[in-house]
């Protein structure tokens, strides 16, 4: 393949965005796209955008499926605000996503799935190729259809078979642009068909035929150049956020020698995480698909008891059932982490879409005076490293933990640098020792103010928990007035004690200045792209982003205070920064908020900061 | 019924006696309750299934009933409403090597955890559910529960209740029960005898216990309990032996087309080889339904051990899927995981 680089643009980054019918293959395809650019040494970031039924109508807008990937030579921090390529595969796709597309974006269509009937399921007048209602962008019209039939027409596939291909047709265009090799690809065919030697060899005729065809009739007048990221040195893998959480908690059990459980219920967007866990028995974890959302953590919590790292999974709706139970686990002061992967609520909401609007929840959510420590991931790698550290305070401080990640960080991608598990930090629960003289249930380590352990089936530990108040030290049931504020004080007092084995909180930026920004949680990306755009432009901004909620970092006063003015930017109406001013009144705080289900783009948040640096 | 009890669960070295299961707590149940008498029960049936004290564990929910861990000395977790059968499932999975006791209540495992009830039971995870039927609510001083028979006055239906009680029987047979045994709190030799059988089990086990309130539904049992008429509206089933009851012993269950009657030894040439065998651990439900449904004033009701199928257990399925996967998986550590599938060296 002997190329003219006649026209080649060194780009920085790229967003690309696959769209057609649920059928089409586009989350296949933005796959294999996103594993090339890793291969040849891009940072990136995806995205699926799946419709919310299964199989909804053949060519209508509900049934469009896409996945955007972001990939680029510097640091991806998110999918990116608006895409420089589209490829849509029908009427419907293009119709729905032309929105998200950059003023003179590449459009790749296949011209032949814009038949008349199509043009009108999707709710267009006339068909948009054929008038200048595109005309703002480059649009790329290819017989996608017809030239897939044709290359394997000589493998003796019928067109239907054929018309599956079509997704490799548009990816091997996309290889064209940007200069990038079939090798992982091909493997890939190999691996997967293995039993199909005829699939194999049409989806690489098509691939080849999609590349060949942009070469031949100069379909795309230009090729991308984009060169490696400069990341760290060493070995990578494209993670979701959700696999990663998963497999963090699985290196938490690991490097604690406690067995994972898991009592979970299915609930989007959370499921992934129950079914990446259940295909690790080889790890010695337990699964255990419960009858509801109750049964999930109440099942954990006798887990725990028993000495497994405990865990619950679910979505806002399951959190709120688990309500109850998690105050057992406070009371009861046994390890439990719950993961929380936010949707848009309230009730049902808007499932398949993201918000950070469980955060009171989080915090508040339960009868009583009961305390849990909140911690939040920011990136879908990242969601590993948070899950393992859950997993570390709920044992060492013998508390639950609540892990909020979203929707938008659990179905995302990113590069994940692989850790070695012996390099992370070390995990130590408080196992009581058989026959200990001094064993007590509710006898505290004075550094941590975590109770002990004590595993059925040990020799002289024999002793009850339950949700009745419970007696210092002693642990037995108790309705004392005195012991009720000394209970109550010293389960606020162990979550606050977290705050000295966590780090301080981190400021990007000038130390002190005119405006700190503040989020928390799964809009790192936008937020600090936003802020890094504006300090390159000279502006006096600094960025905070929280991962340790409650308790907060010990430093948090004290770098609010450098401030001027602080914005706390978050897709809620308000929670962290009314949780900010309940914990530190004596600032004044500012916020921008979003709840429409989507991320922040950086557009509009450097339009929100700029405004408030602005204002007198 | 002489199989080995459960081999998953550590043996005790020395011989126990019923004051290693007593606890230092005081006993806050009602002068007069049934539960005094099923505290009792557990702690002579304990030391005779010889398991090692530490590994008896008992989860419990909420209710007069649930009060029970804290009276019984061995680990154990006094629970939320309803949740008892959750909190043991994820007890006994993560823990295999423990007997894990329910005590639990009508209100309890009918009513709010009617759905553990169920599931606990259709997965036949090997835990031991000592349910107290009082049919009422004790703990909040009298409303009618779902056992409550139908018609009664209580608190919340002033004028008598009008719904349709569950059989627990009948309930736990419809979710595929392996176990299911009835006993009344009156007879303590009989459900010391059952607990033991439930403890060798291997799956869930449901123990009904027919238990009186003494304050807000005294006498509720006092049909099939009262000394006076007990022998004729009782019958103690026993495995391999025919269904013979009444003060006389002359009286019997037998097989008539499809359905159960009571018929009179000697009577219309019926003899001891017209009565129904019992057999408990027969797999097919249908007699154990028949029996287990069987009501005054029609039928004598059903004691001891109605049915005692063997079905692999939950439990027992996990720890062979995680040591065929731990066999022939290529995934040994999370540093393996880490390291499968596509990756590359960024130098």
């Amino acid at each position: 393949m002997v190329k003219t680089k006649s026209n080649v643009i060194q780009k920085d980054a790229v967003v690309v965005k696959f769209v057609g019918d649920s059928g089409d293959g586009m989350q296949l395809t933005g796959t294999l796209f996103s594993d090339t650019a890793a291969l040849a040494g891009l940072d990136l970031a995806t995205f699926p955008d799946y419709p919310a039924e299964i199989r909804a109508p053949h060519n209508t807008i509900a049934g469009v499926s896409g996945f955007q990937v972001h990939v680029g030579a510097k640091k991806i921090e998110t999918t990116g605000d608006l895409c420089d390529v589209l490829v849509a595969m029908n009427p419907a796709s293009l119709k729905s996503n032309l929105k998200w597309a950059k003023p003179g974006a590449t459009i790749i269509v296949d011209e032949n799935a814009f038949e008349e009937a199509a043009v009108k399921k999707a709710g267009y007048a006339e068909n948009p190729l054929d008038n200048d209602s595109l005309s703002g962008y480059n649009l790329v019209k290819a017989p996608i259809t017809l030239l897939t039939r044709e290359a394997v027409k000589d493998l003796g596939i019928d067109n239907k078979t054929a018309d599956r291909s079509k997704n490799m047709f548009a990816l091997g265009m996309l290889y064209h642009l940007f200069d990038w090799k079939f090798d992982n690809t091909f493997e890939f065919f190999e691996k997967k068909f293995k039993s199909k030697p005829a699939v194999i060899e049409a989806n690489k005729a098509v691939l080849e035929a999609g590349y060949n065809y942009t070469e031949t009739v100069e379909a795309l007048t230009s090729v991308y150049q984009v060169s490696r990221a400069k990341l760290e040195p060493g070995r990578y893998r494209n993670i979701t956020g959700n696999v990663a959480t998963a497999w963090g908690l699985l290196a938490a059990a690991e490097r604690s020698g406690r067995p994972l459980f898991l009592g979970s219920y299915p609930i989007t967007p959370a499921t992934e995480i129950l079914i990446e866990l259940a295909k690790y028995k080889s790890l010695g974890a337990k699964v255990f698909q419960a009858e509801d959302e109750i049964a999930g953590i109440t099942s954990a919590i006798g887990a725990s008891y028993t000495g497994s790292m405990a865990v619950t999974t679910t979505s806002g709706p399951g959190l709120s059932l688990k309500s109850e139970a998690i105050g057992l686990a406070v009371i009861t002061e046994l390890p439990l982490v719950i993961v929380n992967v936010q949707r848009g609520g309230p009730s049902t909401g808007l499932p398949t879409k993201s918000e950070q609007s469980d955060l009171y929840q989080a915090l508040f959510g339960r009868n009583g005076e009961a305390p849990v420590v909140v911690i939040a991931a920011s990136s879908s790698a990242n969601c590993f490293y948070y899950a393992y550290m859950a997993g570390k305070i709920a044992m060492e401080h013998m508390t639950p933990v609540i892990l909020l990640t979203d929707g938008y960080l659990g179905n995302g991608s990113q590069l994940l640098r692989i850790p070695k598990v012996a390099d992370l930090p070390s995990i130590h629960p408080p196992i009581a020792e058989a026959n200990d003289p001094d064993y007590k249930p509710y006898r505290r380590n004075p550094e941590t103010l975590a109770r002990k352990w004590a595993l059925p089936g040990t020799e002289g530990l024999r002793h009850r928990v339950g949700g009745l108040e419970k007696e210092d030290i002693y642990g037995n049931v108790s309705t004392d007035p005195i012991n009720h504020q000394k209970m109550v004080d010293l389960r606020e007092a162990k979550v606050q004690k977290v705050a000295e084995f966590i780090p301080e909180q981190e400021i990007v930026g000038e130390k002190e200045g005119e405006l700190l920004v503040v989020s928390w949680g799964g809009t790192h990306g936008a937020v600090s792209e936003a802020v890094e755009e504006l300090q390159k432009a000279g502006k006096s901004v600094s960025h905070a982003h929280f991962h340790y909620i409650m308790p907060l970092p010990k430093n948090t006063a004290d770098l609010l205070g450098r401030y001027k003015k602080i914005l706390v930017c978050e897709l809620n109406s308000g929670q962290f920064v009314n949780y900010l001013r309940m914990n530190h009144p004596q600032y004044k705080y500012l916020k921008y908020n979003k709840v429409q289900g989507l991320p922040f783009t950086v557009s509009e948040l450097v339009n929100a900061i700029n405004a408030t640096l602005e204002e007198k | 019924m002489n199989k080995e009890p459960n081999l998953t669960v550590e043996r005790s070295a020395v011989e126990l006696t019923k004051e290693d299961f007593v606890s230092d707590q005081m006993v806050k149940w009602c002068p007069g309750c049934g539960a005094h008498a099923i505290l009792s029960s557990v702690a002579n049936v304990f030391p005779k299934i010889g398991y090692r004290k530490e590994n008896f564990m008992f989860v419990s929910g909420i209710g007069c009933s649930s009060r029970f861990p804290y009276y019984v000395n061995t680990y154990g977790i006094h629970g939320i409403h309803g949740r008892a059968a959750a909190i043991a499932s994820g007890v006994k999975i993560s823990n295999p090597h423990l007997s894990v006791w329910v005590a639990t209540g009508d209100g309890d495992s009918m009513a709010i955890g009617g759905n553990h009830f169920i599931h606990i039971i259709r997965r036949n995870i090997d835990v031991n559910i000592m349910l107290f039927n009082n049919q009422i609510y004790g703990l909040t001083k009298g409303q009618y529960s779902p056992t409550t028979p139908m018609g009664s006055v209580t608190k919340t239906s002033p004028q008598g209740t009008i719904e349709h009680p569950f059989n627990p029987g009948e309930l736990v047979l419809g979710a595929q029960g392996t176990f299911f045994a009835r006993v009344v709190d009156t007879n303590p030799r009989l459900m010391t005898e059952v607990m033991f059988e439930a403890a060798k089990h291997d799956g869930t086990s449901v123990v009904e216990i027919l238990q009186n309130c003494v304050i807000f539904a005294d006498k509720t049992h006092d049909v099939v309990t009262n000394k006076e008429t007990r022998d004729e509206r009782q019958i103690v089933l026993r495995n391999g032996e025919p269904m013979i009851f009444g003060k006389n012993r002359d009286k019997g269950i037998r097989l008539n087309g499809t359905r159960l009657e009571v018929v009179t030894l000697g009577e219309n040439g019926i003899t001891e080889d017209d009565l129904l065998v019992h057999d408990a651990y027969q797999q097919d439900p249908g007699v154990h339904l028949m029996l287990a449904k069987m009501a005054y004033p029609h039928f004598p009701v059903a004691l001891g051990v109605i049915r005692a199928a063997m079905y692999p257990t939950y439990d027992d399925m996990v720890e062979e899927q995680i040591a065929y996967a731990k066999a022939n998986s290529k995934i040994k550590c999370v540093d393996d995981l880490l390291n499968s599938g596509d990756t590359w060296e960024i130098k």
